[in-house]
């Protein structure tokens, strides 16, 4: 590898375990490495604690690696299918933790110490945006070798519109949330059958530990395949479509109907639980337990629908890639020429290929000649005052529609007083339609229209919305005598609706 | 080349042959410097039209709009209706792109410099996919920011995990910046960030590319289409003649220079390895892209 460096001259820094030789061998030495990096991604954490002396203010009250923790947590379980966490959600989540640590302090320190441990996670003043341990090991000529060890624990994505997002990284979630470098699937169903266990035996307290465990996984589940079928969009022929990939989807498929259902039969039981218990600890455990299951069942059906739409997306594909004719010549291939060779190349060679790409890939630009005359005037000119309310919008040229509805809007008051029955006093269609012609020859057909609507009322809405009537018709079987109408002659009624909205109460019309 | 223009002067060039007249210098300067603007379009003026029908149809004509182009420090790529006059700049003309005008910091930070690079590396790789891409003429590739910077974290992850797969360590010596690996200068960069007033965090990757496209947008070298995953780009003919007939081969030439010969028989090599497990769910699993 690329370690030539001298090993260097001054003493070995006293390391724990410093003995009469400095390592057993290089596989000790290895997971010596593999501890050290375990632990550097807990320093930052530490540090947090150690640093919020340096605060402006007095923070000691406050419990930072706590805090930090919980963000950690929140970001991992609020990370989305497509996106992640969205930044202010997590601040506004992690204030009562804050709050609750010096319920003394004002609202707007709780929320800078939120503030400034979520940003120290990110790590936002560094270029990277991340951390950077050093640390030596022995290579295998006996040499010691100090290397640096990168990593990130919140790390910011680009999400849609231009968001960021955050999310865990796998480092956090390994070393900060728990051992989860296990296999996703078994221990997917382990977790739930768990979690089935201790809801039917009512130990909510373990069951909630092992729902949430169960949610962890869900979203690493859905992690990886969300990263598998973005992988099938980028080059239909880099993924075995004749079997592999089906039988990916369908497994999926399969698991998402089967955590479904199983997740179904837990908020069942849960939901039993959380009505039946007296204790309202336990109540309160059971309804939180039901909104991470709820949650669970979210991320499924989202799942499920990018599931179903990679069939399609495959086809489009395969029209594009695989039906083209082949090319006589073949072009040079920028991945497997350039791209793949370069990166695993040290910074100073690399630098040399991406420098040629750069000079002979940007195209022309024409230079800019100044002219001392323009110079002048250039500098001397004042800024243009920025116009705080932004352009003046142009006058828009409208252009009246025509009116081209059926009926006129007194026509439709007409009708709907003709409508406006008393609870108590239903009436028959052919009489609304005889006194509707009397009036005007075209609104017995808006009458008719209005009435044969009311025969499915929009009872929903309307309870919804909070209306006190509703309009309904119903057919009694009676014929329609109507010279220009035929069919049900149709009762039609006003429903009361109980106002409050509890219960939407039908007199007695019918 | 029988003629002999001053290039330097093209419109006092005096006519070596009888058929040459100052205004046909003055025609062909004209098509030159309607080559120079990259994002005007033929079909949208019509004397660019007429010129460009001139220099296919007048033999001697093209060879004089050679010669200006050639004189003034500037490669002739194709002339064609769809192309336009596509010129591009020789190395150390006065068109030419330095690396130090494009991004200030590069100048002191080779990791920068690198990034930049790559960027632009990065965007043309995932414009033209396979080399019949590269090579089909009527092919337009479509990029969008957030794509290349997946689709160069992937490629890094999928290093990262070989390393990890042999044992290797390869976390970077310190005080030795310049053997780092390169994938990792990518992949410790963090991606997107945010800011103060709601814009692309510039040192960030999809800063970085952003700056690329926008770029190679300037040179009429893409075409935005939209806004979607940090802003949508589809490639002009141009493009492809740029990075098929100069970029490539030169970076080619540079890596051969440092002793990396890649092998291929001339299929695309985005394929799958022969082992397919990489399609089982392993966390991380990404773009099952092989090298």
């Amino acid at each position: 590898m690329h370690v030539t460096s001298p090993a260097p001259t001054d003493p070995v820094p006293p390391q724990l375990s410093a003995g009469p030789r400095p390592a057993a061998g290089p596989a000790a030495d290895e997971g010596l490495a593999r501890r050290l990096r375990a632990l550097a991604c807990t320093a930052p954490i530490h540090d947090l604690d150690a640093r919020k002396a340096n605060l402006a203010g007095e923070y000691s009250v406050y419990g930072m690696a706590e805090v930090a923790l919980a963000a950690i947590d929140l970001v991992t379980l609020n990370m989305d299918f497509d996106t992640g966490a969205d930044h202010e959600q997590i601040v506004a989540r992690l204030v009562p933790r804050v709050a609750a640590q010096a319920p003394g302090r004002p609202a707007p320190e709780h929320e800078r110490v939120a503030r400034w441990v979520l940003e120290n996670l990110i790590n936002v003043g560094s270029a990277d945006r991340g951390f950077r341990a050093v640390y030596g090991t022995f290579a295998t000529d006996g040499t010691y070798v100090r290397r640096d060890y990168d990593f990130k624990l919140i790390e910011e994505v680009p999400g849609y519109g231009g968001l960021v997002y955050l999310r865990t990284t796998d480092e956090a979630v390994n070393v900060l949330v728990g051992a989860l470098d296990t296999d996703v699937t078994s221990a997917q169903i382990a977790a739930e059958v768990k979690l089935d266990v201790l809801i039917s035996r009512g130990r909510l307290a373990d069951a909630q530990l092992a729902a949430e465990q169960a949610r962890y996984r869900t979203v690493q589940y859905s992690e990886s395949l969300r990263r598998a079928l973005e992988a099938t969009r980028r080059n239909v022929r880099a993924v075995d479509w004749l079997k592999a990939v089906p039988d990916m989807i369908a497994e999926a498929l399969e698991h998402v109907a089967d955590r479904y259902r199983h997740e179904n039969a837990i908020l069942t039981n849960i939901r039993k639980a959380r009505d039946e218990s007296e204790d309202p600890e336990q109540k309160r455990r059971a309804a939180e337990l039901v909104d991470i299951v709820k949650d669970c069942i979210r991320r499924h059906t989202q799942l499920q629908s990018r599931l179903l739409e990679a069939g399609p997306l495959f086809r489009a594909e395969q029209d594009r890639q695989a039906f083209a004719t082949p090319m006589r010549t073949s072009g040079t291939d920028l991945y497997g020429h350039l791209v793949a060779p370069v990166l695993p190349l040290p910074l100073e060679q690399a630098i040399r290929v991406t420098d040629a790409f750069f000079a002979h890939g940007t195209g022309l630009r024409t230079p800019v000649s100044v002219r001392v005359g323009d110079l002048v005037d250039l500098l001397l000119t004042p800024p243009v005052e920025r116009e705080h309310l932004g352009a003046e919008m142009p006058e828009p040229d409208l252009i009246a529609t025509p009116d081209d509805s059926r009926f006129s809007e007194e026509q439709l008051a007409a009708a709907t007083q003709l409508l406006d029955l008393p609870a108590d006093a239903p009436r028959r269609l052919s009489g609304l339609l005889a006194e509707a012609r009397r009036t005007d020859p075209d609104l017995p057909y808006l009458v008719a229209l209005l009435a044969v609507h009311a025969a499915s009322p929009p009872v929903g809405t309307a309870y919804r919305q909070g209306e006190e009537k509703l309009l309904f018709a119903v057919d009694d079987g009676t014929e329609l005598d109507d010279p220009e109408f035929g069919g049900a002659d149709l009762v039609v009624g006003t429903a009361l609706l109980d106002a409050a909205g509890m219960a939407a109460a039908r007199t007695e019309v019918t | 080349m029988t003629e002999h223009v001053d290039p330097s002067e093209p419109e006092t060039a005096a006519p070596a042959s009888a058929a040459v007249t100052p205004a046909d210098t003055a025609d062909a300067a004209r098509l030159v410097a309607f080559g120079l603007q990259p994002k005007l379009q033929p079909a949208r003026d019509q004397e660019y039209a007429d010129l460009l029908r001139r220099y296919r149809e007048d033999p001697p004509f093209a060879r004089l709009v050679d010669a200006v182009a050639t004189g003034l420090g500037l490669i002739v790529l194709e002339v064609s209706p769809r192309a336009g006059m596509a010129v591009t700049a020789a190395e150390d003309s006065v068109f030419a792109v330095r690396m130090g005008d494009y991004a200030r910091r590069t100048a002191a930070d080779s990791g920068d410099r690198f990034l930049h690079g790559l960027a632009h590396l990065a965007v043309a790789a995932l414009a033209f996919p396979r080399p019949e891409d590269l090579a089909d003429d009527g092919y337009i590739g479509r990029v969008t920011v957030n794509g290349v910077d997946a689709f160069v974290r992937q490629a890094c992850r999928r290093l990262e995990e070989r390393a990890e797969h042999q044992g290797e360590n390869t976390d970077p010596v310190s005080d030795a910046p310049g053997l780092e690996a390169a994938w990792r200068i990518w992949a410790r960069r963090t991606a997107t960030g945010a800011t103060k007033d709601a814009r692309r965090l510039a040192g960030s990757t999809t800063g970085i590319v952003g700056k690329a496209v926008a770029f190679l947008t300037d040179s009429g070298f893409l075409q935005r289409t939209g806004d979607d995953s940090g802003g949508t780009y589809r490639t002009t003919a141009r493009y492809q003649l740029q990075v098929r007939d100069m970029a490539a081969s030169a970076a080619m030439t540079e890596l051969l220079d440092l002793g990396v010969v890649p092998v291929t028989d001339g299929t695309a090599t985005l394929l799958p390895a022969e082992d397919t497990d990489d399609l089982e769910l392993v966390a991380d699993a990404g773009l099952p892209f092989h090298s």
